[in-house]
């Protein structure tokens, strides 16, 4: 039966991250930004909130909780709400648990997932964007071939969160033209970080270039099945993040609006602000509302395919509108880095760039 | 928990509606866009038997009785459930849709705002007989938006309110009228220096002596839909036909707010018929896209498209994004939740959303798409309106704007 509430257990979990990231996250975002780092404390605070170790199962060393999409698309609204960076540095270990419980077979899950319930905060990441004009998940230039009985991974890969502090990498690489998840350890021979990347946004979380040259792996890193699901997940998190940054970008708007005045009366009162923001408050719902459905129907393990590229797609279009609306509202002052809306615009343009780098 | 699966008995009745949808209004849709002003007598007559006494906007806003259950735990569905049904039915034809006799605005007015007694006196009707229509008419020749402007005056008269003004775009106005032994909820002022307080609704009979629809109006698309100007010379109707409490002075919870209040429950419906009508052009590209042999890759990164896949997702993703708005809408009204906000905004998507929905759709089609030879072009005139009444985009934004911002109609405007 069609309904639109989340359920108790979704609330509170809801509930606490928001907390979290008004309170924790936001405060410290634009140092972040600014100093292109996220400090250790905040990571650790998010890793007790157990966003990673919740969806792995108890013989793993897990709270045993469940893998619901739906509820990750309210946790991701919210931690994108707090900041883009800061989000993406603490749900990057699930760029390894989710692929190894989805995909990975009984020796993957028992070699990886214990690592990821400790104490304190371990980083995982995946390699999935290549630095080419028209990189296509369905199409990887970085290759797998088979090599007496091993596999050997070769090209380049960005926007690798974390890159060399990760434990874990699973990187994604063509078989026969098909793609397919490897999972990578930390230290193995052929694969080099290049550099970490400067870039015009989520300059808080560092994102690497590798290198894949020759880099062999035993076959038995590879994780079977499709990863079709994985990526869809990717663009449910993606959706859902960016609703919550144009949240951020929304209110901000709107309040600074009701405040600052323009021939006598708060601009908010001037229908062309007033309307700019209805639209952004409309937008904003209907996008949340595409990722909730999406999510929806993965939960149900149907294929979301159609449904998470429409909402992330859509997602994409709009964040950007609303960040740059945001900007517009405050004009001049919008310009200027005191405030957090040109902060906002400039994450906000990743996520048409953006692929596989938080899931959901 | 949040779902977007619809109840085995909604599915039933999307489909059995889908049927009569696809079965009985696509085979005349054309006939009735070329012969405005004309009836499709038989097919009311149908629509009339099986729909007898019902509103196709599902009622609006549950009463405390509903809500809390009647023994049953299921809670109710019936605002959404009214989505659906007339999503389908606009799918089939939006103008026929219109056309079905129904107590619609008037009913809804009547039902929200009305006594018992008004209920039963105005309402019964519905349940038997000949096929019936009623209306709303609040638009003059002098505003649309700006209802507070009512010139239409009420005057009372020993027992009887005499009215006189002008009332134009009635939808099923003339049914309700000369076509019907329906009626016409019709705004007018009791004292104009009140302003919004003064403004009430009262309820003309067909057959009122003084009332005359003078014109029916030529319309860009939903021709079927008949819209109305109504003269009103010293109409004179009873003392109990005003709906809510006559005095401008007091808590007149049911008058003007109470008919305002209709508009949280018919938005959703103007909503959903506009994207019934998005979705019977979306559906028709699809088709039309499959046989020219393109294939619509949904996970190919944007460079990579092509234009047409572009656009086509662009407008899946809309018409989808209004749905859900409209339902969230119609599921809170479902809850007894004030969705006044939600209301708004769901219209406010969809009347934009079709609009562009069907006009990319014509211009995807080509010449095809031009030619009256197919229902495209019908579509794209018959979405317009969904952007225009129950409150223009404009309208439905400045709602929406207020909400959001905690500001009255003083503050903005
Ligand atoms: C087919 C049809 C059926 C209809 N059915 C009914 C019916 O059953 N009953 C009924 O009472 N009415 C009905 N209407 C009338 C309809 O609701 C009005 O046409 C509509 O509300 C707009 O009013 P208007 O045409 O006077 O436009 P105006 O109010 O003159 O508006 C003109 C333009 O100005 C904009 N505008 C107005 N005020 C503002 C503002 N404050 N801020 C920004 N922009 C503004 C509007 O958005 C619009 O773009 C119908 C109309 C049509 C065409």
């Amino acid at each position: 039966m069609i309904s639109f509430e989340p359920n108790e257990d979704q609330r509170m979990m809801r509930d606490t991250v928001a907390s979290f990231a008004i309170n924790q996250v936001r405060p410290i975002a634009r140092d972040a930004d600014e100093s292109c780092q996220i400090p250790d404390s905040i990571v650790q605070q998010a890793w007790e909130l157990g966003l990673i170790q919740s969806a792995i199962p108890e013989e793993h060393g897990g709270y045993g909780g469940d893998r619901s999409a739906v509820t990750s698309a309210l946790v991701c609204e919210e931690l994108g709400y707090g900041d883009l960076s800061i989000a993406l540095h603490v749900l990057a270990p699930r760029l390894v648990t989710y692929p190894v419980l989805e995909l990975g077979s009984d020796e993957q899950k028992n070699e990886v997932l214990p690592a990821y319930c400790g104490d304190s905060f371990v980083a995982g990441t995946a390699a999935l964007m290549e630095p080419a004009m028209g990189f296509d998940v369905n199409q990887l230039s970085v290759t797998a071939s088979r090599q007496n009985g091993d596999y050997v991974l070769d090209g380049a890969k960005c926007y690798v969160p974390l890159g060399p502090d990760a434990r874990h990498t699973v990187v994604y690489a063509a078989e026969d033209g098909e793609t397919k998840a490897f999972l990578v350890g930390s230290d193995t021979p052929g694969l080099a970080v290049v550099e970490r990347e400067k870039i015009m946004g989520i300059k808080g979380l560092a994102t690497y270039e590798l290198k894949l040259d020759n880099c062999k792996i035993p076959a038995s890193a590879r994780l079977e099945g499709d990863v079709k699901p994985i990526f869809n997940r990717s663009r449910i998190a993606l959706a859902s993040l960016a609703v919550g940054v144009a949240r951020a970008a929304f209110e901000y708007a709107r309040d600074y609006a009701k405040d600052r005045h323009a021939f006598g009366v708060p601009i908010a009162q001037k229908q062309a602000i007033a309307f700019m923001l209805a639209e952004m408050a409309i937008e904003i719902d209907a996008t949340r509302l595409l990722a909730w459905e999406a999510a929806w129907k993965l939960d149900r393990g149907e294929d979301a395919t159609r449904e998470s590229c429409l909402a992330k797609n859509y997602a994409a279009d709009m964040v950007l509108k609303v960040t740059d609306n945001a900007v517009q509202v405050l004009g001049g002052h919008g310009y200027i880095r005191d405030h957090m809306v040109e902060l906002w615009l400039r994450n906000g343009r990743g996520f048409a760039t953006f692929e596989g780098l938080a899931l959901a | 928990m949040i779902d977007f699966e619809m109840s085995e008995d909604m599915k039933g009745m999307r489909d059995m509606i889908n049927q009569v949808a696809e079965g009985t209004m696509r085979p005349i849709s054309r006939q009735y866009d070329e012969e405005e002003h004309t009836d499709p007598v038989d097919w009311q007559k149908m629509m009339w038997d099986v729909s007898k006494g019902t509103s196709v906007f599902g009622g609006g806003p549950q009463d405390k009785k509903e809500r809390s259950g009647n023994g049953s735990s299921k809670p109710s569905e019936r605002n959404v459930g009214a989505t659906v049904t007339i999503e389908e039915l606009s799918w089939g034809d939006a103008g026929l849709y219109l056309s079905i006799p129904n107590p619609g605005l008037g009913g809804a007015a009547v039902s929200a705002a009305g006594t018992p007694d008004q209920k039963k006196r105005f309402l019964e009707r519905f349940g038997s007989g000949e096929p019936k229509w009623a209306a709303m008419a609040i638009t003059e020749p002098g505003f649309g938006s700006d209802s507070a402007a009512v010139a239409t005056t009420a005057v009372r008269d020993g027992d009887h309110w005499v009215l006189n003004g002008t009332k134009i775009f009635c939808t099923s106005g003339h049914r309700a009228l000369e076509k019907s032994e329906g009626f016409v909820v019709v705004w007018a002022t009791v004292d104009k220096s009140a302003g919004r307080a003064g403004i009430k609704a009262f309820v003309v009979d067909h057959g009122t002596p003084g009332v005359t629809v003078t014109k029916v109006e030529d319309k860009l698309g939903i021709r079927c839909s008949d819209t109305a100007a109504i003269v009103l010379e010293d109409a004179r109707i009873p003392l109990d036909n005003v709906l809510g409490d006559p005095e401008v002075k007091g808590p007149d919870k049911k008058g003007f707010k109470g008919a305002m209040a209709t508009f949280d429950a018919t938005r959703p419906a103007v909503a959903a018929s506009a994207i019934g009508i998005g979705r019977a052009a979306v559906d028709f590209v699809r088709d039309e896209l499959a046989k020219a042999g393109v294939e619509i890759h949904y996970d190919r990164p944007v460079m990579k498209q092509s234009a047409l896949e572009r656009d086509f997702m662009e407008m899946e993703a809309n018409l989808q994004a209004a749905r859900l708005l409209t339902w969230r809408a119609a599921w809170m009204m479902d809850r007894g939740m004030q969705n006044n906000l939600e209301a708004s905004m769901c219209k406010s998507k969809a009347g934009l959303a079709v609009t562009q929905v069907t006009q990319k759709a014509v211009e995807i089609l080509g010449p095809l798409g031009y030619s009256r030879k197919i229902l495209l072009e019908k579509w794209m005139r018959d979405a317009k309106i969904n952007d225009i009444f129950e409150g223009t985009q404009q309208i439905n934004l400045l709602i929406v704007a207020r909400r959001i911002l905690d500001y009255s109609s003083k503050e903005l405007n």
